[in-house]
């Protein structure tokens, strides 16, 4: 299980952190935390353009989990 | 609830309705392809407020104020308001000032440049230029692990002092309020601090693409990062929106006029104007955000975006104080060697900030 925590980080760092950690485990699952909506959109936009579904689960306070799955 | 304006759609939606509004906003007086410049306007309110004495520029722009406070007011009903900070703020200070001194060097923020170029002056292709060769810096560093680090929650009223800042200034504006005989608050006689828009237009103007702004995250700077990082077109397609519609509400208004010589507040300097804007590219990718977006997200409780800003209006006044800033007449004596220590400390906080990706 691949974890990438971006709380608190400020655009673009969640999505670099998510890109590198989808380059460096190609086809493996990979949650990100969360905690901002704009956070949120644009790992979802990267996670989409790299074929990934997007599971979304809430957690505590404003944090969610975005659960990327690579399409075979 | 879905938010429509971080939609495809949503950001050509808020970059056309900034085009336009930019152009519109220079027909009812806003100084010559300056509709809207951050860079710009921060500046006119640094010199309002005394902190520079360059007469020419002086005024309390209220669309400043209605960035910061539109944004506000859209973050609170979206439920996005929320006090934030701890970022490294003195760093981010001082991004903001030398963002200013490199911008004040080429005479725009990003959003000016845009606007120079859709009114014709060919000198904001250098300006264009330089900052997507600072962005590409920016992204190298980003690449290798950049950050300025996590922010944590602040106290709620932390998140007020921007918004609270920006109704404080436009009461100032109404009221007109004279401090001293001869002194602050400064009004431009003349020059491009002269030139405005009705104050109600102005401040309208501001609250609205404030408020979309905030729900949309429109970025210039980070328009061009994310095509080159991640080949992301979804912000430059509103950026692309903004040239095209202020491009053609320009030819309407008769405010198109190419060249490169004797454009309205700019100046012919290729080298500075490229290097000026490449220190404030550099800036913004470093902080992750151009001046606009900084305003959004100080109204949206994004403390250190505030700080910024601070930064990017101190920045204006030393600008101007020790001889940095431009004018049409060209580079002042100050400004290349600015631009230089403002590269040089740009890419010290880079360096030094790079932790290795795990």
């Amino acid at each position: 299980m691949i974890e990438v925590d971006v709380k608190g980080l400020s655009c673009p760092i969640p999505v670099v952190k998510t890109k590198q950690a989808m380059e460096n485990n190609p086809k493996k699952t990979i949650t990100v935390v969360v905690d901002s909506n704009v956070a949120k959109e644009n790992v979802s936009r990267l996670a989409e353009s790299k074929n990934y579904s997007i599971k979304v689960e809430q957690a505590a306070n404003e944090e969610c989990k975005l659960v990327l799955t690579p399409s075979a | 609830m879905k938010n429509l304006f971080s939609s495809r759609t949503g950001i050509i939606i808020v970059g056309t309705i900034i085009g336009i509004g930019a152009a519109l906003l220079q027909y009812l007086g806003n100084p010559g392809n300056m509709g809207i410049c951050v860079a710009c306007f921060e500046r006119d309110i640094a010199g309002a407020l005394g902190l520079h004495r360059a007469a020419v520029v002086q005024y309390l722009r209220p669309e400043i104020m209605g960035f910061v406070l539109g944004a506000f007011v859209a973050a609170l009903f979206a439920g996005e308001y929320k006090p934030r900070g701890g970022s490294s703020p003195l760093i981010r200070f001082f991004l903001g000032m030398f963002a200013m001194i490199g911008a004040l060097v080429f005479l725009g923020c990003p959003w000016r440049a845009l606007l120079r170029l859709a009114g014709g002056d060919g000198n904001a292709i250098l300006g264009i230029l330089g900052l997507i060769a600072g962005i590409f810096i920016g992204i190298q560093f980003l690449k290798r692990g950049f950050s300025l680090g996590r922010s944590y929650a602040q106290a709620k009223a932390s998140g007020w002092i921007m918004p609270g800042l920006m109704f404080g200034l436009f009461l100032l504006l109404i009221f007109r309020v004279s401090f001293a005989e001869g002194g602050p608050i400064f009004f431009s006689a003349e020059g491009p601090g002269s030139k405005y828009a009705p104050i109600a237009v102005s401040i309208v103007a501001g609250l609205i693409i404030g408020a979309l702004a905030q729900r949309s995250r429109f970025c210039t700077m980070g328009a061009f990062r994310d095509v080159m990082l991640t080949k992301d077109f979804h912000l430059i397609s509103g950026v692309a929106a903004l040239l095209v519609f202020a491009f053609a509400a320009n030819i309407i208004f008769g405010q198109f006029n190419p060249g490169f010589e004797g454009q309205p507040i700019a100046h012919t300097n290729h080298v500075w104007n490229f290097l000026g804007m490449m220190l404030a590219g550099l800036a913004f990718a470093l902080a992750g955000g151009c001046p606009g977006r900084q305003l959004f997200l100080s109204g949206e409780g994004d403390v250190d975006a505030g700080v910024f800003v601070i930064g990017m209006i101190v920045g204006a006044g030393i600008s101007h104080n020790l001889a940095m800033a431009s004018s049409p007449k060209g580079v002042a004596a100050f400004g290349s060697i600015a631009v230089v220590i403002g590269l040089v400390f740009c890419l010290i906080i880079g360096f030094t900030m790079m932790q290795r990706a795990k």
